[in-house]
């Protein structure tokens, strides 16, 4: 394979990464835009939509596609759910406040890693694409499902573009983001408003999780990776910035192939973090951005 | 005879808006002077400039002949500048001799220095009790007691007086005077009758920059100020 | 505080370490080495308290700090075969070099921003310990054979592996740890540094220089961590990964937030709790992350004081 061909294979596996990413960055940028909470157990929240997606999926025989669509549609409302009483019974009664917070979704972390370990095992389970057509190109044939990954989070991107920007809902989340005491004032549930933020959030990891879990196997511990890869582009992209999400998921998912064909997973990983880190130290407008946590 | 404060072209301005806009100020050993000003003239933002809290962007600032422009706040309260703050900043853990120790146990005091200043501000009967157990009165009171126990040469108030009652108020102005036998006091105030009384001279700010400047008596009379300020 | 404060204060603590030096003799074996771990780890937890508790600074990433002492300690050993006394000061300097390095970084940030630089900077050391696998062995770890555990006294020769050697060794540091807290949190500066995490702002126009006293929390903190990383080493034998991974810089938090935050006893207490708790969980097969899990939820819901901050609150408050 010459080097056109190659790079275009690692620039479509570089989209695949970078369209989960951006939907789990999303989720917790939102919740740390609107509600102002470093939700550590993100990656969690990734971990157990892909366990739901194998469980869902294991109900129904026959056909792989039911048994996606299943998952598809249940596993993020399950963790939304799931997320929504943790908001209500842990991080409400903490008022939000931020250090708290930060300690709590720690524990949740612990929590749901250790109940996947205990009631879904060690082990990493595949769920069966939906569908498992390839399309042949001149130079090589490539998976049908990873391009409709690619398309499905566009559209999903595009359908929170529309919910935020173009509907009350959107409108009322943008208010209390802005303003807490002031959305109150003018008889916004603010309350209700942060469970659903939170809860949406936690969603939309599911929902990345989902569609990747036909292509990277379902795993107790494969939440790690995306909270820290999440914060990175959180962190790069801007807060609350939709357009900076894409932008940096893009980024990212595509350099993540590139840099580890140079380096070892662990060095790129190492020098990544680090860099990030430093960003944050000097250049906190990226994430914290005027009148954020950083300016406290 | 040189200046205890010295400010030459002052400007700081957040976000586009010039908060503070080329400002020239200085201050005689001694003084007592007021700043006043509606809401949003800058008096906080030019005082914070003074005591290091918000970096200047440009002008310099000397103080007792030194160039202080680029230190940093906790070197300025070091070399003569105390700076009380306009929401009470006190320790509310803490019992009031405890408050006022914190001032002056960087440079080694004891107890019996912070119990000197207490009894100056008349606060020394409620040594032992915790600062956030006070009356609001009173807090204000441990507030520039913080500030005394840093001996400085510059006492910086910003609206002491608000929210005190009006026999608190007498008794502030008294504790002023007897202060300023041996402190230069700047004071960010309101309340003209408080202004009147202590002040030798009076600056008056507007939108950044320095509307007038003089005695009670001039500031009283002066025709601009009428306008802009006191809504004649 | 009061002189009789003081007396109480020199005789509750001097009680407890006489207390547990008295455990030597009559403890069963398995509690004996127990006690000689939490002992070890409560070191940790104190240094973690410094920052923490008496600062205010919520650093997540102390792990890198206990690691630096591990492996400060460990790789001079294994790999060059130093002996004990030099090469836990190789642990201690490490440790007191990388927190001022990463204190002078992370300072610039506040509150949660710190929480997640020093978070991922000890991450980067997580890394780096993989990275070096031929020299550290990453997770697998390594192991300091009884030979290089030879701890050279005026009187002689002493082996670390020892059982009741490792426990005198355990409570000397653990000892003087204690006093040097002591000392620290009623000097002058252990009263700033309180003051600076109750308003910051304040301390600064009292003329205080907040950043150069959080870095100089920051590096005793990280010091006496690094001080229970490089002991760990020595008397336990071991070195690994693990040590470095976030676990290890959620667990001084879990350990200090349960005895109580800003106590001198409380991390002692709480890591004491938390090992049994744990110890206990697990032998009943309940898995120890749960454990840890609820634990940190529930005190931060319903205990922010802690054990011994609740006992301070309420009825002793002149306890330190």
């Amino acid at each position: 394979m010459g080097f056109g061909p190659y790079f275009l294979l690692a620039t479509l596996e570089g989209l695949v990464t970078a369209a989960v990413l951006a939907l789990t960055a999303l989720g917790l940028s939102l919740v740390f835009g609107v509600m102002r909470v470093v939700n550590v157990a993100h990656g969690e929240f990734y971990m157990l939509g892909a366990v739901l997606a194998w469980w869902f999926a294991s109900l129904v025989s026959g056909n792989p596609a039911l048994g996606f669509l299943l998952a598809v549609v249940l596993s993020p409302l399950v963790v939304a759910a799931v997320a929504f009483i943790a908001d209500r019974l842990v991080l409400k009664r903490l008022n939000y406040e931020a250090e708290g917070t930060i300690v709590a979704t720690i524990g949740l972390l612990y929590i749901i890693q250790q109940l996947a370990l205990t009631f879904y095992g060690a082990e990493a389970r595949p769920v069966q694409a939906p569908f498992d057509w390839r399309i042949q190109l001149p130079w090589f044939g490539y998976s049908a499902y990873k391009l409709f990954v690619i398309f499905a989070s566009i559209a999903i991107l595009i359908g929170t573009w529309f919910l935020l920007r173009r509907t009350n809902i959107g409108l009322i989340m943008r208010a209390t983001q802005i303003d807490r005491d002031m959305a109150q004032a003018f008889a916004i549930p603010v309350g209700k408003v942060y469970a659903g933020v939170f809860a949406l959030g936690a969603g939309m990891a599911a929902l990345a999780a989902v569609l990747i879990v036909p292509i990277k196997q379902a795993h107790y511990l494969m939440g790690q990776d995306p909270l820290l890869l999440s914060f990175i582009v959180v962190i790069i992209g801007g807060l609350g910035s939709l357009r900076g999400t894409v932008v940096a998921a893009l980024l990212i998912g595509l350099s993540d192939g590139i840099i580890s064909m140079f380096f070892s997973p662990t060095l790129a990983k190492m020098l990544a973090t680090l860099l990030v880190a430093l960003v944050l130290v000097f250049r906190p407008q990226g994430l914290f951005s005027p009148g954020g946590v950083a300016a406290r | 005879m040189t200046a205890l404060l010295d400010v030459r072209n002052l400007t700081r301005s957040f976000g586009g808006i010039k908060a503070v806009d080329s400002v020239n100020f200085t201050l005689q050993q001694g003084e007592i002077r007021a700043l006043i000003g509606p809401n949003g003239a800058g008096k906080t933002t030019f005082v914070s400039l003074i005591c290091g809290r918000v970096p200047v962007e440009q002008g310099t600032i000397l103080f007792n002949g030194k160039d202080i422009t680029r230190l940093p706040a906790h070197k300025r309260v070091r070399a003569g500048i105390a700076y009380t703050f306009q929401i009470t900043s006190i320790f509310a853990n803490l019992t009031v001799r405890e408050n006022v120790e914190l001032a002056g146990m960087r440079e080694g005091h004891d107890g019996s220095a912070a119990l000197a200043v207490l009894k100056q501000v008349g606060l020394d009967h409620l040594a032992e009790q915790k600062a956030g157990d006070l009356a609001y009165g009173h807090q204000r009171l441990v507030e520039i007691a913080m500030g005394l126990g840093l001996h400085p040469r510059l006492l910086i108030l910003d609206e002491p007086t608000q929210g005190l009652s009006e026999e608190e108020v007498a008794a502030f102005i008294a504790l002023i005077r007897e202060i300023a036998r041996n402190t230069t006091v700047l004071l960010i105030e309101h309340n003209m009758h408080v202004v009147m009384e202590l002040a030798q001279r009076i600056t008056v700010m507007q939108q950044g920059r320095i509307l007038a400047e003089g005695t009670p008596e001039e500031i009283r009379n002066d025709a601009d100020v009428q306008r802009a300020y006191l809504g004649a | 505080m009061s002189g009789s404060d003081t007396t109480r204060t020199i005789l509750l603590h001097g009680a407890l370490l006489a207390g547990l030096a008295a455990l030597d003799f009559v403890l069963p074996d398995y509690h004996h080495g127990v006690l000689a771990r939490v002992m070890v780890l409560s070191v940790f937890a104190m240094g973690y308290n410094i920052a923490f508790g008496y600062t205010g600074l919520l650093s997540l990433g102390h792990a890198m700090f206990f690691a630096a002492g591990l492996y400060g300690a460990a790789l001079p050993i294994y790999h060059l075969g130093w002996s004990v006394w030099p090469s836990l000061g190789a642990g201690l300097l490490a440790g007191l070099v990388l927190a001022v390095i990463v204190a002078c970084l992370a300072l610039r940030t506040l509150g949660v921003a710190f929480m997640i630089v020093t978070l991922m900077f000890s991450q980067v050391f997580y890394l780096t310990t993989l990275y070096f696998t031929t020299y550290t062995r990453g997770e697998e770890g390594l192991v300091l054979q009884q030979g290089m555990r030879t701890l050279a006294l005026p009187g002689g020769h002493i082996s670390l592996a020892n059982a009741d050697v490792r426990f005198w060794a355990a409570w000397t540091l653990f000892s003087l740890t204690l006093v040097i807290t002591l000392f620290l949190v009623r000097s002058r500066f252990g009263r700033a540094l309180v003051a600076i995490r109750e308003n910051e702002e304040r301390m600064r126009m009292l003329g205080y220089d907040v950043f150069a006293s959080k870095l100089a929390a920051m590096a005793v903190s990280g010091t006496i961590s690094a001080a229970a990383g490089a002991a760990y080493a020595v008397l336990f034998g071991y070195a690994g990964s693990g040590f470095a991974s976030i676990q290890y810089s959620i667990l001084p938090l879990l350990w200090v937030l349960l005895g109580g935050a800003a106590t001198v006893l409380g991390p002692f207490v709480g890591t004491l709790i938390m090992f049994y708790l744990i110890d206990t969980a697990s032998s009943y097969t309940t898995p120890h992350m749960l454990v840890v899990g609820v634990a940190l939820i529930l005190l931060i819901l319903y205990f922010p004081k802690g054990i011994v901050g609740t006992i301070r609150a309420k009825w002793l408050r002149w306890l330190p």
